[in-house]
């Protein structure tokens, strides 16, 4: 009985990515990312692949939500498009 | 123009989902992976190489090229970000607070450096400190977290995990000690150089694994003929995934710090988030 959470959990990566990119605070966009990253590690931990799943959670919404951060707090925070 | 790059999303989108269709099912038995390469995986694996965890034996040993060129265009990626963010040049102002006082001083002439010691300390420009819990808090996480990441490493064989993970959260740990205090804090406890020369170490530790089995009479990458150079022979392909393991870690450590640093401080190693 795992296809409901996969299912909830798709749907939250789908809102995440429609989010990221139509959000336009950089910063905001960033933390979307992080969320993202989470809900796709939780979809690779329902799926069964648990190493795919810590690399997700230690890289995707660890550290490289750190660098856009960094790369936010050098550059602007607002998009121009 | 945007209506021209929205209608090219759609079709790439729908040309994707078309191609979807034609994947085999989740955990389809007659998929062509499943049929041919992973029986030989499940079945063989941990006969051969001693290692429970089927995904390190198949990152390590099976596919290591894979993962040794990977370990490699990590490097490269600590490597660019270095070359392109990197300035040498010394900054002009300095600001710096006077601890017992809290008066901050602001120095235009680059020529006069207070000394920073227990009475005057060094301020960012756009970077309030962090607050004494914050501080308290992540001076007692970081110890455990560097803990758990030489758990991760070392315990690869046998539960997720390996090098990159246990480098990325050893590395992570670093970075939590940047931003919980400052980036001066980091970058004095570990030297920019000792930061280059790691990530060097640490794929140069896989390649001389690899390379050192070519001598003893093996191909490149096996382990097996490193039997006499181990003290438990039977587990030498699973100590091999360890030596290679320690080495990627050790490399993604050093590369994210030095992604990192450069990032948030533009390339001054001076001050940042």
């Amino acid at each position: 009985m795992h296809w409901p959470i996969d299912l909830i959990v798709l749907t939250f990566v789908i809102f995440c990515a429609i989010a990221a990119i139509s959000v336009k605070d950089l910063l905001g966009t960033a933390i979307l990312f992080g969320a993202y990253s989470f809900m796709m590690c939780l979809l690779w931990a329902v799926m069964g692949a648990v190493d795919v799943a810590f690399t997700e959670a230690s890289v995707g919404a660890g550290v490289s939500t750190v660098f856009f951060v960094a790369a936010v707090f050098r550059t602007s925070r607002r998009t121009k498009d | 123009m945007r209506v021209l790059a929205f209608i090219i999303v759609c079709l790439t989108g729908a040309l994707l989902l078309y191609g979807t269709g034609e994947f085999p099912d989740w955990g389809d038995p007659q998929s062509p992976a499943s049929v041919h390469l992973s029986n030989v995986y499940i079945e063989k694996a941990l006969e051969q190489t001693q290692v429970p965890n089927l995904v390190t034996a198949v990152l390590a040993d099976y596919r290591g090229f894979d993962t040794m060129f990977e370990t490699a265009v990590v490097f490269c990626a600590g490597l660019a970000c270095f070359l392109l963010l990197r300035d040498f040049r010394e900054k002009k102002e300095r600001y710096y607070r006077h601890t017992p006082t809290g008066v901050i001083l602001h120095v235009k002439d680059s020529k006069k450096i207070i000394k920073v010691g227990k009475e005057f300390a060094h301020m960012d420009k756009n970077w309030v400190p962090s607050d004494l819990i914050i501080k308290s808090v992540c001076r007692i996480l970081i110890p455990f977290i560097q803990i758990y990441a030489l758990y991760v490493v070392a315990h690869g064989d046998f539960s997720p995990g390996g090098g990159f993970q246990g480098g990325v959260i050893f590395g992570s740990s670093l970075i939590l000690l940047a931003i919980s205090y400052d980036l001066k804090t980091l970058v004095r406890r570990i030297k920019e150089k000792v930061l280059g020369i790691w990530a060097a170490v640490g794929v140069l530790i896989y390649v001389g694994i690899a390379a050192i089995c070519m001598p003893m009479g093996g191909n490149f990458l096996d382990y097996s003929v490193l039997a006499p150079l181990v003290w438990d022979p039977h587990h030498v392909r699973a100590l091999g995934m360890l030596g290679v393991e320690i080495g990627v870690g050790i490399a993604v450590t050093a590369v994210m710090a030095i992604i990192y640093i450069n990032i948030v401080s533009e390339g001054r190693h001076e001050e940042g988030l």
